[in-house]
């Protein structure tokens, strides 16, 4: 009968909060008699008196992503940063602590021709996302007025990434090529005679294929932070006088930056870890860092590779950590 | 999904010319994210005696049927089959864990800073080192690397990270006076969870695992250096590249976006009957 009285704010503890607060405080209210209560569920037992902390419980739910994040992520990075040290030759590799692999890597032309070439890539295509991403998350969010609608053209934008990026980056080759797709167009509309030669096997169609791949990884996150604006901040500031570039400029942009930094993150890192595209869309003229080190690991050259692992480990965590130097993005995620 | 149904300008006025500018813009973008995929779509009826660009030389679906014919293409199959295996284990246990995660993340505590860094850390890791120092663990420990250990651990590391961020997004919306409520009238911590927490974030939980399905049904990256001897398709597609320079490759592509599409398009059903459902329940 009394566990409803249970219910009831437990008596403070003496000096917890002091004799002032202790007497100001407002009286619980009487119990309800259990016949008024109607619940389905069962009351809770008596004599059940085990109450972890809540750090305990948080934990307990923690525990299995950061065991396997542990396991499969932080070990094995351990792992290549120790075997960058090592030596090795055609045979096998060797316990050892050396820097020779991180000097052969340091002072190679290539690798700084490579960086800069991924690099480039990376800021060309960050910038072109970043400005679909935001206009399309604007139109979408502050433009399209029924919810319905909203949906259907976000399921627009997502359906194509529901085919695999493999497939997607060989799916510009027939539509880029001498006799592709576009061509065929071009020509047919007496835009050129010739068919355009540049479109494919070029840094063209590798950034092409890029913002095609990656544009809604800008898309989504920008759009979520959009959508919790206020519409009556945007009235707001338009009643205050503000132009559209100026609420854009001082409403929107700094309340969607979470969005902002986290699609850029997404997109930087992307194009950074990427090997396959710029292989099969460069046509052999660019590379990449990875597909750089995919060839030392076909080669089983462990140590170099990871060397090569650990410098660009380094140099995506120092762009990384810059972008969340500007947003607290844990702070806006998890409310 | 975005929600609310009133936002940005009252629906009175007339439209602003923004409107029309990026009205054009969102359809430019459609056009460039559905034409290379049509061309690809079309391309995979392509005649027997077509190649692998236009003009398309009649119909037909020779090239479907070479997929399953023994001889080069002999490995797709058993390929597909393991990667719905792989995706429906990866699925599961991204939700169980990522549900878990961001329910614990609600409070700030102690080590929850460095949890959550390491998840960041795991999402933008260079996709290839990940398998690669899975797969190089593997070797100090002289384990084989192999489809349900060592590619599922380097798949976690990727669908997790994505689960879990889509779960806070599910979770801000949830509001906790519903818990609050199920505490006030007596309900133990499991009851809370089974029957009210739970049901409510349902719809985002589908999301989630239909995503973290697709995400490892199209893998590629992680998986390559940790998967072993036994390739999963989007593998198995990768190797074909180089060799394979007629249309099948597109109608492998027509057949696994088919697949995307059927799964996805159940589960959007699933969750939008759901949702009926409870708006008719709420509404009497």
């Amino acid at each position: 009968m009394n566990w409803i009285a249970k219910r009831s704010p437990p008596p403070l503890a003496a000096g917890g909060w002091g004799e002032g607060a202790a007497q100001t405080r407002v009286a619980p209210p009487p119990p309800i008699p259990p016949d008024q209560v109607r619940s389905r569920l069962l009351p809770r037992r008596e004599g059940v008196s085990f109450r972890p902390s809540p750090w305990l419980i948080s934990w307990f739910q923690l525990s299995p992503l950061s065991l396997v994040l542990l396991v499969l992520f932080a070990l094995p990075t351990m792992l290549f940063l120790v075997v960058s040290f090592f030596d090795y030759d055609r045979v096998g590799i060797y316990p050892a602590f050396l820097l020779d692999n991180y000097r052969e890597l340091l002072t190679t032309p290539t690798t700084l021709r490579v960086y800069i070439s991924s690099l480039k890539f990376a800021v060309v295509v960050w910038a072109i996302t970043l400005f679909l991403g935001f206009n399309i998350a604007w139109f979408l969010i502050f433009h399209i007025r029924s919810a319905t609608t909203r949906t259907v053209l976000f399921l627009l934008c997502a359906i194509p990434f529901w085919t695999s990026g493999i497939i997607r980056t060989i799916a510009w080759i027939p539509f880029l090529g001498r006799n592709g797709a576009f061509n065929t167009i071009l020509q047919s509309l007496d835009i050129t005679s010739q068919p355009l030669t540049f479109l494919l096997f070029s840094d063209f169609a590798v950034v092409v294929t890029y913002v095609h791949l990656f544009t809604l990884l800008m898309v989504g996150p920008i759009a979520n932070s959009m959508a919790k604006i206020d519409p009556a901040l945007l009235e707001a500031a338009r009643d205050a006088g503000a132009s559209r570039w100026r609420t854009m400029v001082d409403v929107v942009i700094p309340l969607s930056k979470t969005g902002i930094a986290l699609g850029s993150i997404l997109v930087f890192t992307q194009v950074m870890g990427d090997y396959f595209v710029v292989k099969q869309m460069s046509g052999g003229q660019s590379a990449s860092i990875v597909s750089m080190l995919s060839t030392e690991i076909q080669a089983m050259q462990y140590p170099p590779a990871s060397a090569n692992a650990m410098v660009l480990v380094v140099f995506v965590a120092i762009m990384v950590g810059c972008m969340m130097r500007i947003v607290d993005v844990r702070k806006e995620l998890v409310k | 999904m975005v929600g609310g149904s009133q936002r940005g300008i009252g629906p009175r006025e007339a439209r602003p010319w923004t409107f029309y500018a990026l009205g054009v813009l969102f359809g430019t973008f459609l056009l460039f994210l559905y034409g290379p995929m049509l061309v690809i779509y079309l391309l995979s009826f392509q005649g027997p005696n077509g190649g692998v660009t236009f003009p398309m030389v009649g119909v037909s679906l020779q090239w479907f049927r070479d997929i399953f014919k023994p001889g080069q293409m002999a490995n797709i199959p058993i390929a597909f089959t393991r990667s719905i295996e792989l995706a429906a284990v990866v699925s599961l246990l991204t939700v169980v864990i990522s549900v878990a995660a961001a329910l614990g993340f609600r409070r700030r505590f102690p080590g929850s800073g460095v949890v959550f860094y390491f998840a960041v850390a795991s999402l933008v890791m260079p996709s290839l080192l990940v398998g690669f120092g899975i797969g190089l663990g593997f070797q100090f420990l002289g384990w084989q690397t192999s489809l349900f250990t060592s590619a599922l651990g380097a798949q976690l590391t990727w669908t997790l990270p994505f689960g879990l961020f889509a779960m806070f997004a599910v979770v801000n919306r949830f509001n906790r006076s519903y818990e609050e409520a199920a505490n006030d009238l007596g309900a133990t911590a499991w009851q809370r969870l089974r029957y009210v927490t739970l049901p409510i974030l349902l719809p985002g939980i589908i999301g989630v695992a239909m995503g973290a399905f697709t995400l490892s049904y199209d893998e590629y990256a992680r998986t390559t250096l940790a998967i072993g001897r036994n390739n999963t398709l989007p593998l198995e597609i990768y190797a074909l590249i180089s060799s394979a320079t007629s249309p099948v490759l597109f109608a492998i592509g027509t057949l696994t976006t088919s697949v995307s599409f059927l799964i996805i398009g159940t589960t959007l059903v699933v969750v939008w009957r759901m949702q009926r459902r409870r708006a008719v329940m709420v509404g009497e």
